[in-house]
């Protein structure tokens, strides 16, 4: 088997080993992500079981089509890195640029439309911390709402970002040859990081964006 | 006697020379000496605070400083020592420098991640330093809300957020333990011939993976709740600071046994030594260990019994917490047998684990009197805590710290300490440590309470008595500072086993070289067989 | 270490499956099922994410080890959900304030 030496790195005895470590390393990372999401998580659930009724109406004022929109497109990107994944392990280089070019659109498309989302929102006064108003029942609840929002889809926008960063490097990687059939565990652990990203949307687009929708 | 020439040959300190080897080092060795070097000045730090501490608490009323400052003081204490200290203290010095070696591999899975960690650490607590510079946080180490997060006017955002960028640090060197330890064991090494001292680290290191990111992930809501004031853990916007608290003791329960674990892995390693006996239930002990890890995380609600937490939830976490202590005790039992028909020398690694189990012990059990409901109600927020937890903390693990430094220095360094100054500080030490602290259960029982700087004349010996301990403490860590770095110049050579030691940390040179062995060791005996060493002689 | 390579289709079959199940839940969202609201958009997206895992980030496929450490993740982040959560649940059980 061919053994890239300047892939080896000198405390592993062999690639093989370099490869389990690296993606065991990565899926104990995920796993702190977890947790660290999951703080969060926490606090919707107890503040959604406190106020059910201003969880809805906070609901309401999300656009459901851009949510679900931007779940379509986080899917389909996932698609592509599964895709790109696929591409390095039977060695199609163009391929595999190619695949994760397009995930890297659409997670910046998913960005776009996430932020035209808070924009909206800011406008109409429902960004907290600034100028927050509410007319329709006591603002505190349903400010609780929308704090939460933007604390957990920025916290997610933020590991978007890093993963778009991420991406970018592998495909320049990628582009000049750095990985082969035998050798691609950077693109496989990437791709892990970037399914995690695609994992925390699942959750978060039904938790905030399917809450009394058929009040509306 | 032990006696040795200087090394001829390369080691870890000799490779290289200039700031840039050490800035950019990849070894785990070179790694761990930098992390030595940075919380030994935390640890300075907070003791600074302490001092000044003690000293406002020799008098009943609140004269050296204002309320405000002491309220920093403790503060601050408790996050250098905490954060800056505790945590990183075994796991990033011998945790990093003797891990790779004693599953002998030539390095950590990941050697560039663990540079990063300690940049990381640095990062955080360069801003917690500059924090502290500018005015501190009165919040208490705690960061209760809604104090902090709305009415504190210190520095909140900073100092979180400096703690924030640690726990990454803790986070990845925990990672980096667990895949060596999983997967870059000797041909051979298998589980059960692991040292314990690794199975300690493997345990702290899954309760730093599993429960650094709920801290950090409530000290990023701690900022955003105070930029924002979004309501999550603030009543008046219908928010719920019991939340908060059950945020942040997820992870600040099972850290404590973040720091002592390692401790006890310690204590393993340096108990057979110098009893010449293998550890007395090697399985029960190393399973403890695990227990432990997981057992930490399902109790954390005793520190709330009286925070309105529901009485079912107290009844629930109180039970769980006697459970918890379970482990603890079958460790001690198991090192005591181990000393049983022991041939036991009195080196100072030993008297400091004859330190570390009577302290520990005593540390343990005013835990379980803790967790008795009752009890608590009466004592907590009382000096009767304080004392409880330095009990663990310092007369557990620091002491755990300094022996492991003892018992490794050798290796670490190629260099003895002088035996006669060591033997005295850890007297100096355990005495010291015991006239600080156990005062505090005393008053803390009749009702000090903690955090306070003014207290009615009543109380006054037992302060005066804790801070003449105090002096003495800080005499007994100053001399170790001191001859630990006059040995490394002027100590005798150390050689490759001065304590006729099992493990493979000792089957290299003392400093050892930059890839740790010469070949690839394969083992094919259990730990602490010390029969097998009297064969490596003869053959 | 043998290699699994996953093909386009069978990521391709998954994808598939997302994304109608994305398209159900978004349509049962907007029904009112009352308090199966809730479970059934959960459980859609436990489906969708158990999908995600098992098939694109290959656990199906993975050794016992990593397997332990996804489920470790997920059981720690419920550990924290269910002790706090059965704190507020349990309040006011007893009759007097506070508790």
């Amino acid at each position: 088997m061919a053994n890239h030496g300047l892939a080896l790195r000198h405390q592993f005895d062999d690639v093989a080993q370099q490869k389990e470590a690296s993606t065991f390393g990565m899926w104990l990372f995920l796993a702190t992500e977890v947790l660290f999401f999951g703080g969060m998580f926490l606090c919707y659930t107890i503040y959604r079981r406190w106020y059910p009724v201003a969880f809805g109406m906070g609901s309401n004022h999300l656009s459901l089509m851009l949510g679900a929109v931007s779940t379509a497109v986080l899917i389909c990107s996932s698609y592509f890195m599964a895709c790109s994944v696929n591409s390095a392990a039977t060695g199609k280089k163009n391929a595999l640029v190619g695949y994760l070019a397009m995930t890297i659109v659409l997670a910046i498309a998913f960005l776009a439309i996430e932020m035209s989302e808070w924009h909206m929102l800011y406008s109409e006064g429902l960004m907290p911390g600034f100028n927050f108003t509410y007319h329709e029942m006591d603002p505190r609840h349903v400010q609780l709402f929308f704090g939460l929002y933007f604390s957990m889809t920025g916290l997610h926008a933020s590991h978007v970002t890093i993963g778009i960063i991420l991406l970018t490097v592998m495909a320049v990687r990628a582009y000049r040859g750095a990985f082969t059939p035998d050798y691609h565990t950077p693109i496989e652990v990437s791709g892990l990081y970037w399914h995690f990203v695609d994992l925390v949307w699942i959750f978060l687009f039904p938790l905030y964006y399917l809450i009394a929708r058929h009040l509306q | 006697m032990i006696t040795a020439i200087a090394p001829t040959r390369d080691n870890y300190l000799t490779h290289e020379y200039g700031i840039k080897s050490w800035l950019f080092t990849q070894d785990h060795k070179r790694i761990a000496l930098l992390y030595l070097g940075a919380i030994s000045f935390f640890f300075f730090l907070g003791g600074v605070f302490a001092t000044i501490i003690r000293l406002e608490l020799l008098t009943p009323p609140g004269d050296l400083v204002s309320a405000q400052t002491y309220n920093k003081l403790f503060s601050l204490h408790g996050i250098f020592m905490i954060f800056l200290f505790m945590i990183p203290s075994i796991p990033a010095t011998l945790g990093n420098f003797l891990v790779p070696m004693m599953i002998g591999c030539k390095d950590l899975a990941f050697p560039k991640l663990n540079l990063l960690s300690w940049y990381i650490f640095m990062a955080g607590g360069a801003l917690v330093m500059y924090a502290m510079l500018v005015g501190g946080v009165d919040t208490g180490w705690t960061f209760y809300t809604p104090f902090s997060t709305s009415y504190a006017n210190t520095y909140v955002i900073l100092t979180a957020t400096g703690i924030f960028i640690t726990g990454f640090s803790s986070i990845l060197t925990g990672l980096n333990f667990i895949v060596t330890i999983h997967r870059m064991r000797a041909p051979g090494l298998t589980w059960f011939r692991l040292p314990l001292f690794i199975w300690s680290m493997y345990a702290t290191s899954v309760i730093q993976v599993l429960g650094t990111p709920v801290i950090a992930v409530t000290l990023l809501l701690v900022a955003v709740e105070r930029g924002f004031h979004i309501g999550i853990f603030d009543p008046n916007l219908g928010g719920d600071p019991v939340l908060f608290q059950h945020l942040f003791w997820f992870y600040s329960h099972p850290a404590v046994y973040i720091m002592v674990l390692p401790g006890m892995g310690v204590i393993s390693e340096v108990i057979s030594v110098y009893s010449r006996k293998k550890v007395f239930g090697y399985k029960f002990v190393a399973f403890s260990s695990v227990a432990i890890a997981v057992l930490s995380f399902l109790v954390w609600g005793h520190h709330m019994f009286v925070s309105s937490q529901s009485v079912y939830a107290s009844l629930v976490f109180s039970f769980l917490s006697f459970l918890v202590a379970v482990p603890s005790a079958i460790k001690v039992f198991n090192w005591t047998a181990t000393l049983y028909k022991g041939s036991i020398s009195y080196d100072t690694p030993m008297l400091y684990a004859f330190g570390f189990i009577g302290l520990f012990t005593i540390g343990g059990l005013t835990g379980t009197f803790l967790a008795t409901l009752g009890f608590d109600v009466h004592v907590t927020d009382t000096y009767f805590v304080v004392a409880h937890f330095h009990y663990i903390m310092v007369g557990g693990t620091m002491m755990a710290y300094l022996g492991g430094l003892h018992y490794w220095w050798p290796k670490i360094t190629g260099r003895m300490y002088p035996e006669g100054w060591a033997k005295l500080s850890a007297l100096v030490v355990f005495l010291g440590f015991n006239l600080t602290f156990f005062p505090q259960f005393i008053m803390g029982y009749l009702g000090m309470p903690r955090r306070y700087h003014a207290y009615p004349p009543e109380f006054q010996i037992y302060h005066v008595l804790s801070t003449a301990g105090a002096s003495v403490l800080a005499v007994g860590y100053v001399i170790p500072a001191i001859y630990f770095i006059w040995s490394m110049r002027y100590g005798k050579f150390a050689p490759d086993n001065p304590w006729g030691a099992t493990g493979l940390e000792w089957q290299t040179t003392s400093p050892p070289p930059p890839e740790n062995f010469e070949i690839t060791p394969v083992v094919g005996y259990d730990a602490y067989d010390y029969s097998i060493l009297e064969e490596m002689k003869v053959g | 270490m043998s290699e699994h390579i996953v093909t386009k289709k069978q990521y391709g079959f998954v994808f598939v499956t997302l994304m109608v199940l994305t398209l159900v839940t978004t349509y049962a969202g907007m029904k009112d099922l009352g308090p199966l609201n809730v479970v059934v958009a959960l459980a859609i997206a436990v489906i969708k994410a158990s999908l995600v895992v098992l098939f694109f980030m290959h656990v199906y496929w993975s050794t016992k080890l990593n397997k332990i450490v996804v489920v470790s993740g997920i059981a720690w982040l419920g550990l924290l959900l269910w002790l706090t959560v059965s704190d507020f649940a349990t309040r006011g059980w007893l009759p007097f304030p506070g508790k």
